[in-house]
């Protein structure tokens, strides 16, 4: 355990709340509304009020930026929330902007990590953001129509504002959503568009965007070509695409584009009840939905003030700390393959993850798209025998014996591998300040020395009840991040050893009578993890209603993704798909 | 010395090869084609070939598991059927993906609605297999399958279930989830068995007060 989280946090919030109002007379609030906290933040101030949060206030960390559409108010707000790697509860400060031209500057000259984010706001909400050295739209293409997250913008297969639909009870006659959209029909273009004589101009301003000067002119002369990695290229993990400017073999620039497998989440989100978001969140990082659940169980419990009994607590955690051991697990697997070790140690690592999923699945229901968590409590308990044993004998058994000996055997056969090391050591290396900067989350920041975990840093669930250390390593380089992961599957296992040994044998896995209507009173939320890939940030706005207005997801993926493209400049092609799988991303999640 | 790492990892590799062809002599007869096979196989003292030979053999699929849900129906002695959805409609409304469909059935002489459903379809394409419709049921009338081998050439109609697909007797559900479904049944028999104590207390009380009353008047 950390030693810092038990330190008052408090104080520093406070000094923040009163330096801030006090120092920006009349340009920085407090956010009275019922059910909301932090600032409101005149736009033309941000950037200094920013300024003034990471240098002086200690909150060098931007974890999240979003936009929210109140249309009946007229207004945009733009949401910022700010963290101290030192440790303590975040901040968040707010700007409204007006619907009809919302302007604001760009906070990527003090963050560089807002960079995505605000392109990821522009794309949804049409908000400029000034001085944005490349605001294009993120996961839309140009010839999307609107902007999908305002509240005045209907997909193609609009039904009804909100679930349910009516015409599922009690008249319902079944039919098939494309009937009503037939394909060549189902898409609007942007007044002016023409799709017939459209060149992708995007890809244009693209490829000039990149840097292509060839610095040395000492050696030979090469000329500068620009590549495309994906997006079908089995090394970028799914349909995910770097634009790479070479000068040789070196890359001097590099894009990443991103959007292919974008399905409007945060929208489908908003037409939802609370409760169907739930089994959505799995489909997020599908190799962590145990862990999905989790974060955005935490934001609703936030909101509706629900309890979570005992043992539903420790069996969130053993969970959660499962699908770490076998996210990494895949994570240093894959990352094998993209070293060319094809296959072999992918296998040997997820052989244990199977059993891993054998768990999810008795319990669950399911081996990836688990839905396991409610509001206050989890779906079910464990089955009384799982693989024809005895459950929690199994479970025991698993984390005791048969983890750590495949988190040693994997040890041995890769840790000193000189193969490993000579591709892996000093490649794609990020420096701390850096990796803070660009608001790198999980295994990525940690391996650079910063040693900030949610687990500790912002104490969530039961976690300060656990004996476990936040691994970190010096050098910021793929090898550090690959010993980062193995470090923390040891931790992980430690964690659900005490599990298995505090559990209570009995109790009850749900706080009150499960219902699917949940009353979750108005207010904001900012309900986090640490999930396997980092920070995963659930920022949820209610009204009351049945429905939650606003929902989204603060993916570590996407985010982390930020940095890519410093961490190749001066390496070769092939090392960047190693420092991709050193990342580790999923598109489901950064896509959305 | 430069390649002992490569050796040392090639030693797992020799020791994973050498211990297939061990766990293939030790559990001779039992690793493969037989009930216990996967849990030597796949269990803790396994070390030899880890792998399923799908479709050949199939990994047993534990209780919790659900793949489409199914409706109930129970038998009755007299060889009829009775379907134990109402039509209530807490599935639908509950279905993230919103792909169940109930028509409500109404008496044709007073147009009221009757608790069966006319027919009930669920669009397997669209069903996301998240188990709320089974877990929010107030009747047990839906749950979730275990079948999961349902490719089909044709998507636009095949993967439409309607009434007769989807309904299924209790017994199968029985088999499939035996610990789900003597639960609900002890739940069940539990709650008739209050309600009859109930009924019983509150006929004991009317008849003690008549006596009472009788009493009272009589004198």
């Amino acid at each position: 355990m950390s030693d810092k989280d038990s330190s008052g946090t408090l104080p520093v919030n406070e000094v923040a709340s009163d330096s801030l109002v006090a120092r920006f007379d009349g340009e920085v609030h407090s956010d009275t509304r019922e059910g909301y906290e932090g600032y409101i933040v005149a736009a033309n101030m941000l950037p200094e009020v920013a300024n003034v949060l990471r240098d002086e206030l200690g909150y060098d960390y931007l974890s999240s930026v979003t936009g929210v559409d109140y249309i009946d108010e007229n207004h945009i707000e733009v949401v910022y929330h700010a963290d101290q790697t030192a440790g303590g509860k975040g901040i968040n400060i707010k700007v409204q902007l007006d619907r009809e031209n919302p302007v604001v500057p760009t906070l990527v000259p003090i963050y560089p990590g807002a960079d995505f984010q605000e392109r990821e706001v522009f794309d949804m909400y049409g908000v400029q953001f000034d001085g944005h050295p490349n605001l294009r739209r993120i996961l839309m293409w140009d010839g999307f129509h609107g902007y999908p997250l305002r509240k005045d913008w209907k997909e193609a297969y609009y039904e009804e504002d909100v679930k349910p639909f009516d015409s599922r009870w009690p008249g319902g006659g079944v039919k098939r959503s494309e009937a009503d959209n037939p394909y060549g029909k189902n898409v609007s273009y942007p007044p002016g568009f023409d799709i017939n004589n459209w060149t992708p101009e995007t890809d244009d301003s693209l490829y000039e965007s990149l840097q292509k000067t060839t610095s040395n002119g000492k050696s030979l002369h090469t000329d500068s070509i620009v590549v495309n990695i994906g997006p079908q290229h089995p090394s970028t993990h799914g349909v995910f695409r770097m634009v790479v400017a070479l000068d040789g073999e070196t890359i001097t620039d590099l894009q990443p584009v991103m959007g292919y497998l974008h399905r409007n989440h945060e929208k489908i989100g908003e037409r939802n009840t609370f409760l169907q978001n739930m089994p959505y969140t799995d489909r997020l990082d599908y190799l962590c939905s145990m862990s999905n659940n989790f974060g955005y169980a935490l934001a609703v419990e936030q909101l509706m003030g629900a309890d979570v009994p005992e043992r539903a607590e420790y069996i969130r955690i053993l969970m959660a700390e499962l699908t770490r051991i076998s996210n990494h697990m895949w994570a240093i697997g894959f990352l094998l393959n993209d070293l060319g070790a094809f296959q072999t140690p992918a296998l040997y690592a997820i052989r244990a993850r199977e059993l891993i999923l054998d768990v999810f699945e008795a319990t669950a229901g399911s081996r990836m798209m688990c839905n396991y968590m409610r509001f206050g409590g989890l779906a079910r308990d464990f089955p009384d025998t799982l693989r024809g044993e005895d459950t929690v004998q199994f479970i025991t058994d698993l984390v005791e014996n048969t983890l750590p000996k495949a988190i040693d055997e994997l040890d041995q056969f890769l840790t000193a591998n000189e193969i490993v090391r000579s591709r892996c050591i000093g490649v794609g290396v990020l420096p701390p300040d850096k990796a803070i900067a660009y608001s790198a989350a999980g295994p990525l920041l940690r391996a650079s020395g910063v040693p900030y975990d949610l687990r500790t840093a912002d104490s969530y669930s039961i976690y300060d009840r656990f004996d476990f250390d936040i691994c970190t390593r010096p050098n910021g380089d793929v090898y550090d991040r690959y010993l980062v992961r193995v470090d923390e599957m040891r931790e992980s296992t430690r964690i659900c050893q005490q599990v298995m040994r505090d559990i209570p044998a009995e109790g009850e896995i749900f706080s009150g009578k499960p219902q699917y209507n949940v009353r979750v009173p108005a207010g904001e939320s900012y309900g986090r993890v640490e999930n396997p890939k980092g920070e995963l940030g659930y920022y949820v706005v209610s009204t009351g209603k049945a429905n939650p207005y606003r929902y989204h997801v603060r993916a570590p993926s996407f985010v982390n993704l930020t940095v890519l493209g410093e961490l190749c400049k001066g390496h070769k092609v092939a090392d960047a798909v190693v420092i991709l799988g050193s990342i580790d991303i999923v598109l489901g999640e950064v896509d959305r | 010395m430069y390649g002992t790492g490569i050796l040392k990892g090639m030693g797992v590799t020799i020791r994973h090869l050498v211990n297939s062809f061990v766990d293939d002599m030790r559990f001779l007869g039992q690793r493969y084609y037989s009930d216990s096979s996967m849990n030597i196989r796949q269990g803790t003292e396994g070390r030899g070939v880890f792998t399923v030979q799908y479709p050949d053999e199939k990994l047993p699929v534990p209780e919790q598991f659900r793949f489409i849900p199914f409706l109930l129906y129970e038998n009755n002695k007299d060889g009829s059927t009775t379907d134990r959805c109402t039509s209530c409609g807490i599935c639908a409304k509950v279905c993230p993906p919103q792909c169940i469909w109930i028509e409500r059935s109404s008496d044709p002489d007073t147009g009221r609605p009757i608790p069966e459903p006319t027919n009930f379809y669920i669009d397997i394409d669209i069903c996301m297999n998240c188990g709320y419709c089974a877990e929010y049921c107030p009747f047990d009338a839906i749950k979730m399958d275990h079948d999961y081998e349902l490719a089909s050439y044709d998507r636009t109609e095949a993967h439409i279930f309607d009434k007769a697909r989807l309904d299924k007797p209790v017994e199968y559900y029985a088999s499939i989830r035996p610990t789900d479904y003597l639960a609900e049944e002890t739940a069940r028999a539990e709650e008739i068995a209050k309600k009859a104590a109930k009924k019983e207390a509150a006929a004991a009380k009317k008849a003690a007060a008549a006596a009472k009353k009788a009493a009272a008047e009589a004198n």
